[in-house]
């Protein structure tokens, strides 16, 4: 057994009571954060506040650091300075990324990975909120409530008549959804979704939409996408990102109509 | 698809079954001029076939499953033969060639005038056997919670497990190990008590070969079939995917590490009894790859594949070097090129594809082909 560092001590506490502390308002603190990689600033000071059950739009030019401030809050890069807490309590700095998501906090990459041996149902099996050590993984027998849970999912994704194909021949948009699917099994306080409509038609596209409307409130969301037209059917709230630091908050049409924001995307 | 994996896996159990039980039973019922009667030379030569099969079978766990390249699982294999080894050691007793009670005779050799303390008790079975699974898998746990921890994969991973095993046999090979140096553990006499060398004792030594391999598949199958299985394949094809998901990636690898490493050390204890001789040359790093070649030329990740590939490579083995020992290398070379070329699934993956073929066209004939 590994010796519990102070950290996991904290985490285990948190998924106890099942509660992050976001009595102030925000679930996701980012202060001062800098991540720089070989001189390149990713991340410039960047200071972020996501509140609890909010749905925040991530934009910015390329380069802006919008995936590194995901890789930061998920533990896949240290930051070279600045915070970063879950909650009031939870240093996220200190977890790796395995404790992190087990914290709550899930991931949608940019790429979909899905695990092409795997089928859909197992791939969501796999997802789903539960034990997730070596020994009782390996005994682990899906209750009727978890199944229920997953076929719930599949339906919300619209995957139900794949579900025992493996998910290494879903069309790309199919893999976009199951990538989703794979974020609702988790159950997280917090979503990261980047890019989730890539490749998606219309009627998809409309539908990613609708169900991330649904899950503001229940959870947070912070979406990052490229796609305008989609961030002003979803967004209350608009970050704008630029040379890895924030350039302005407000609503779709406040930084739209933003000189600052303008001049970034059609350069100066 | 999943009803013609089911298929072979299920002849080559029942293969294996007949095999476990049927040669023993035909020893005990027919007389030794009898057809039937299987010679000394055969049972040991099938209780090997069975052993290396245990040890491929091993390798497709971490392998196949995991996607982790050992290229030293012959260490695992070896320690496990050298825990047997010396508990056939302590066997000897009083009849090696310099009479000591207690001391090997190589020990005595050395001029050692008391047992090294590793030595000890190793007189009793039981210990012996705990020992066959327990220093393979205490060393796999110390070397992949290193490695896996600082998150080394790849080629790196199984250059170093190559570098592990070749360590090994330098070691091995100093006298001052104390494992009897080049020379190995040998002139073994008794087994719990019986002569090694007598027929009964060599065919329940290929029962309890085949035994051990049948209970391993099985277990293996309920592993991979397992959700840890699941987890384990999903780390194969996307590793860091499998780490946002929550699970503490080298963790499972090294759960599926150690248990491999457990297998190869079960497969090697069975091995030594039936040749009669375990020597520092089955560390050597040709070995491990010997052992990755049977898993390739078989059809890694399906398990009885390991076996197929295990047993006919070590029969072509067998033959070839029987009649023109220089060119075996050779030829396992050309055969793992091709293989590697022709049939990245192996034998079973080209099994798989001929009933398929053949699926295909009697659906076209009655016309059910499923558009």
């Amino acid at each position: 057994m590994m010796p519990l560092t102070h950290s996991e001590d904290v985490v285990a506490s948190a998924l106890v009571t099942n509660s992050v502390d976001t009595r102030h308002g925000p679930v996701l603190y980012m202060e001062d954060v800098s991540v720089s990689f070989d001189g390149f600033k990713a991340l410039n000071h960047l200071s972020l506040y996501i509140n609890d059950g909010e749905l925040r739009c991530v934009i910015g030019p390329n380069g802006a650091g919008k995936t590194t401030l995901m890789d930061v809050i998920t533990g896949k890069t240290r930051p070279d300075s600045g915070s970063v807490f879950f909650g009031q309590t939870i240093d996220l700095l200190e977890l790796d990324e395995p404790a992190i998501a087990q914290a709550g906090i899930c991931r949608k990459f940019q790429k979909p990975s899905v695990f092409d041996a795997l089928t859909v149902f197992e791939t969501l099996e796999l997802a789903l909120k539960t034990d997730k050590r070596t020994w009782p993984t390996l005994f682990h027998k899906l209750n009727e409530q978890q199944r229920h849970r997953i076929h719930e999912v599949l339906t919300t994704i619209g995957l139900s008549s794949l579900i025992n194909q493996p998910a290494g021949i879903l069309s790309h948009g199919q893999k976009q959804w199951l990538e989703i699917g794979m974020l609702l099994m988790q159950e997280p306080k917090v979503m990261l979704v980047d890019e989730p409509i890539a490749g998606m038609t219309h009627q998809e596209i409309e539908r990613t939409a609708e169900l991330l409307l649904s899950l503001q409130g229940k959870h947070s969301l912070v979406v990052v996408e490229h796609d305008m037209e989609f961030v002003r059917s979803i967004a209350r709230k608009v970050t704008v990102l630029h040379e890895g630091s924030v350039l302005t908050e407000g609503t779709m049409d406040e930084v739209q109509n933003d000189p600052r924001v303008i001049q970034v995307y059609l350069g100066g | 698809m999943m009803a013609n994996l089911d298929k072979s896996y299920g002849s080559v159990l029942s293969l294996l079954l007949i095999v476990t039980l049927g040669i023993p039973l035909c020893n005990m019922l027919f007389p030794a001029d009898s057809a039937l009667h299987f010679s000394a030379y055969s049972v040991s030569l099938i209780g090997k076939y069975l052993c290396f099969a245990l040890l491929g079978l091993s390798l497709d766990m971490v392998w196949g499953y995991a996607g982790i390249l050992v290229l030293g699982q012959g260490a695992f294999f070896a320690l496990g033969g050298y825990a047997m080894g010396m508990y056939l050691m302590r066997q000897i007793g009083s009849r090696g060639v310099y009479g000591d009670a207690l001391l090997p005779d190589f020990m005595v050799f050395l001029n050692w005038k008391e047992l090294p303390w590793y030595w000890h008790g190793f007189e009793h079975f039981g210990f012996a056997l705990l020992m066959v699974v327990l220093v393979p898998g205490v060393l796999a746990f110390v070397f992949g919670w290193l490695a896996f921890r600082s998150r080394v994969t790849g080629v790196y991973l199984s250059i170093i497990t190559q570098a592990l095993t070749y360590a090994l046999l330098l070691a091995f090979f100093r006298n001052e190990m104390g494992f009897g140096g080049n020379n190995g553990l040998t002139d073994f006499k008794d087994i719990l008590g019986f002569n090694i060398q007598s027929e009964a004792v060599r065919s329940l030594l290929l029962f309890a070969s085949g035994a051990s391999l049948i209970g391993a598949l099985l277990l293996c199958r309920w592993i991979v079939n397992s959700k840890l299985g699941r987890v384990v394949t999903a780390i194969r094809d996307q590793e860091s995917r499998v780490r946002f998901l929550g699970y503490r990636v080298e963790l499972f690898k090294l759960w599926v590490f150690v248990f491999s490493a457990m297998l190869a050390g079960v497969a090697g204890a069975l091995y030594v009894p039936q040749v009669g001789i375990i020597n520092p040359s089955e560390f050597s790093p040709l070995n491990s790859l010997e052992i990755v070649i049977w898993v390739a030329i078989g059809g890694r990740g399906t398990l009885y594949g390991a076996i197929i590939g295990a047993v006919l490579v070590n029969y072509a083995k067998t033959v070839l070097t029987g009649l023109m020992p220089e060119i075996w290398l050779f030829s396992l070379g050309a055969v793992f090129v091709l293989v590697t070329l022709l049939l990245p699934d192996g034998i079973v993956g080209l099994l798989k594809r001929q009933r398929q073929t053949i699926a295909a066209k009697t659906g076209l004939k009655t016309g059910v082909a499923s558009a």
